[in-house]
């Protein structure tokens, strides 16, 4: 996380991208370089396999600024990248797993 | 029929099934069972470069001079650290490479082994894709695929990362897959491609504005038929130099930072720039707020991320160019556009590209167009980066697809001369001629020698300043003069280094008759040095100063 705070982030707009990619081990290096490269901070990241584990489905939290759709864009050239979807940040994906991160 | 063969045989089959007849590269430890494999093979010849970043560009020439994917190869560790700033000048200028490197056994990864470094993680953001093979059946999909992913929509380099132990597994092999080739990419939309041919029916200034992209896609001749069809003014970026052959009544030149100022001017005065291949680069652009401020944008190209990167299209179509242009073609309607056509030739007039001392080959631009008049245009012309880069690229006349290469998004000096190696073994008919300056030779020196071996037929014209002149040039005009770090105390002697490292060399300074020896150097087959001195404070102008609008340029 970097230098802005809680209170701060809160009102910034959010939104929850949906990846779908192949599973092996690069594949959640190339999605988070991209974002990584462009200081485009990633609030937060769920990945765990789907079905019988050819693919993962990598949820991001992100903040939602010009540089999004452009970021999106990137994020569909990579070849792992089967499918990606945009949510708002109210998604459940994340909301859920507020109990776990209780400071 | 199962045969049984190492990872490192099946790799090289797999390239010989791809069609690749030379591989070029450097060896090391961690690749010497493929090297064992590649000395097996009667298929394909080996270069051997002196420095992998040598073999890197020298793969990069003979992709850039042919369309085709170009293999280059390197040990682990500094073999493979070596190879990346090719394999990155690639990724920025779309050029279909793939890379294959050794590394440390899968059970030392992580071990911080001798020669091991994460060569997957180092290219994950200067590829296109990449792959670290976990077993030598899985060559069988990696590499056909590395090579589709290379050649397929917008290419680009792609680095397979293969451990030692993979390359010595031993499996058997019943069938091949097929060659990995560029996959098909869906066609323009036709109800877009209707709406950018009434704009651009209905314009009065259009400019058709080419990128590299239209090189790629081999779409040079519909362009030209366009611009021709619809009478439209064209400008080119660095990297779609020859696209449209610079005397053709319609060629505007290049565009941006060292555009003659008609070309820059014409674009200020646009109402519509139809962008094809083209990226908006800043270089090109200028301070992008002020670039072609009264002009609509329609915007081709096969990336879907480009559109809308730098600057909103008001039509935007994601297409193979060549494809995209083919159903424009019959869409736009003929049209003289006399007026326009007018005020560009007469801003042509008004606003020509000065080149001075074009008369001695003894200035810039004077060797340059020496050198031109020596050559007709199967020639191919490679430069380094700096001063003498752009002066070529305002000077020599360039005529035809792929006949120039350069290094554009990366700028890297040091591609000159092995990119030219590249060239001339490609496409061993033509003569290469590689422009370089005192600065770049030197970053790529070693590979004088690969040229020698190779005996490759490659004119180097070396325009010896004394100097990083175009470090010179900024520190000069916006460093308050302030030179430092920029000229050269020592001076090599490039004649002897040259003759020294095996290949014949001339020095035009010394020549009773410099036209006559050059044209002696340029004609006499296999590798020579020709070397020039020019003087250090002349500039490169006209010039956008770094971050101005395009139109605020200085200098002549
Ligand atoms: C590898 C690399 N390092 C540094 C630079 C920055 N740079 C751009 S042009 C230039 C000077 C080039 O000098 P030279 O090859 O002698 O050509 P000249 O400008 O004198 O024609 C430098 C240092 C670069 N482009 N590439």
């Amino acid at each position: 996380m970097n230098a802005i705070n809680r209170k701060e982030q809160n009102t910034l707009a959010r939104a929850v991208l949906e990846i779908d990619v192949n599973n092996h081990p690069g594949v959640m290096s190339h999605v988070v370089g991209l974002f990584s490269r462009r200081a485009y901070n990633v609030e937060g990241i769920l990945c765990l396999p789907v079905g019988d584990g050819k693919q993962s489905r990598i949820w991001l939290l992100v903040i939602e600024d010009q540089r999004l759709p452009q970021m999106m864009k990137q994020v569909e050239k990579l070849e792992d990248v089967i499918a990606l979807r945009r949510h708002t940040a109210e998604h459940a994906v994340f909301q859920d797993l507020e109990s776990f991160f209780r400071p | 029929m199962t045969e049984t063969l190492t990872g490192a045989q099946i790799a090289v089959r797999l390239l010989e099934r791809q069609g690749i007849r030379i591989v070029t590269g450097y060896p090391g430890g961690a690749i010497l069972p493929i090297y064992d494999a590649l000395g097996q093979s009667t298929a394909i010849r080996h270069v051997l470069a002196r420095h992998e970043q040598g073999a890197g560009f020298v793969a990069q020439g003979m992709a850039r001079a042919t369309g085709q994917v170009a293999v280059c190869m390197a040990s682990s560790g500094p073999g493979a650290t070596n190879l990346l700033t090719a394999v990155a000048d690639a990724k920025l200028d779309s050029i279909p490479l793939v890379a294959i490197t050794g590394q440390v056994p899968k059970a030392m990864i992580g071990t911080d082994a001798f020669q091991e470094v994460d060569t997957y993680g180092l290219s994950i953001p200067i590829t296109k894709h990449n792959f670290l093979v976990s077993s030598a059946e899985e060559l069988l999909t990696v590499i056909p695929r590395a090579f589709a992913i290379a050649a397929s929509g917008r290419p680009g380099p792609v680095l397979i990362d293969i451990p030692k132990d993979v390359q010595s597994q031993a499996i058997e092999i019943a069938e091949w897959p097929e060659p990995g080739r560029a996959e098909a990419v869906p066609a323009a939309d036709p109800a877009l491609i209707a709406r950018c041919a009434a704009l651009i029916n209905a314009a009065e200034r259009p400019v058709l504005y080419l990128g590299g992209g239209v090189i790629h896609a081999g779409a040079a001749g519909t362009a030209i038929e366009l611009a021709e069809k619809a009478s439209l003014p064209t400008v080119m970026t660095l990297m779609a130099l020859g696209a449209m052959p610079v005397d053709h009544a319609l060629a505007l030149g290049m565009l941006g930072m060292h555009a003659a100022r008609y070309t820059n001017l014409a674009l200020e005065e646009c109402d519509l720039l139809i962008a094809v291949g083209a990226r908006f680069d800043d270089r090109a652009t200028g301070k992008v707020a002020a670039f072609c401020p009264q002009a609509k944008i329609v915007h081709i190209d096969i990336d879907p991320a480009e559109l809308g990167k730098i600057k909103a299209a008001h039509i935007g179509i994601v297409a193979d160019v060549g494809e995209a242009l083919d159903q424009l073609l019959p869409a736009v309607g003929a049209n003289a556009r006399t007026a326009w056509i007018d005020r560009c030739r007469a801003l042509k007039t008004e606003f020509p590209l000065a080149m001075h001392g074009a008369a001695d080959p003894r200035s810039h631009f004077g060797l340059i167009r020496s050198v031109a008049a020596c050559l007709d245009d199967e020639a191919t012309v490679a430069t380094d980066v700096g001063q003498h880069q752009m002066w070529v690229a305002q000077a020599y006349p360039l005529r035809r697809p792929r006949q120039w290469l350069t290094s554009g998004g990366l700028g890297t000096m040091g591609f000159g001369v092995p990119a030219a190696i590249g060239a001339a073994l490609a496409e061993p008919q033509r003569t290469v001629v590689c422009f370089t300056g005192d600065g770049s030779i030197l970053m790529n020196i070693q590979e004088l020698v690969t040229a020698a071996e190779e005996n490759v037929n490659l004119k180097i014209v070396l325009m010896d300043n004394s100097a990083l002149g175009l470090v010179h040039q900024q520190q000069t005009l916006f460093y308050g003069e302030r030179l430092f770090a920029s000229q050269f105390k020592a001076r090599p002697d490039f004649i002897k280094v040259a003759q020294g490292l095996g290949i014949a060399a001339v020095d035009l300074d010394l020549a009773a008759n410099p036209c006559a020896t050059l044209v002696e150097a340029i004609t006499r087959p296999g590798p020579c040095l020709i070397h020039v001195s020019i003087d250090s404070e002349e500039k490169v102008y006209p010039m956008v100063p770094p971050g101005a609008a395009n139109r605020d340029m200085i200098g002549a």
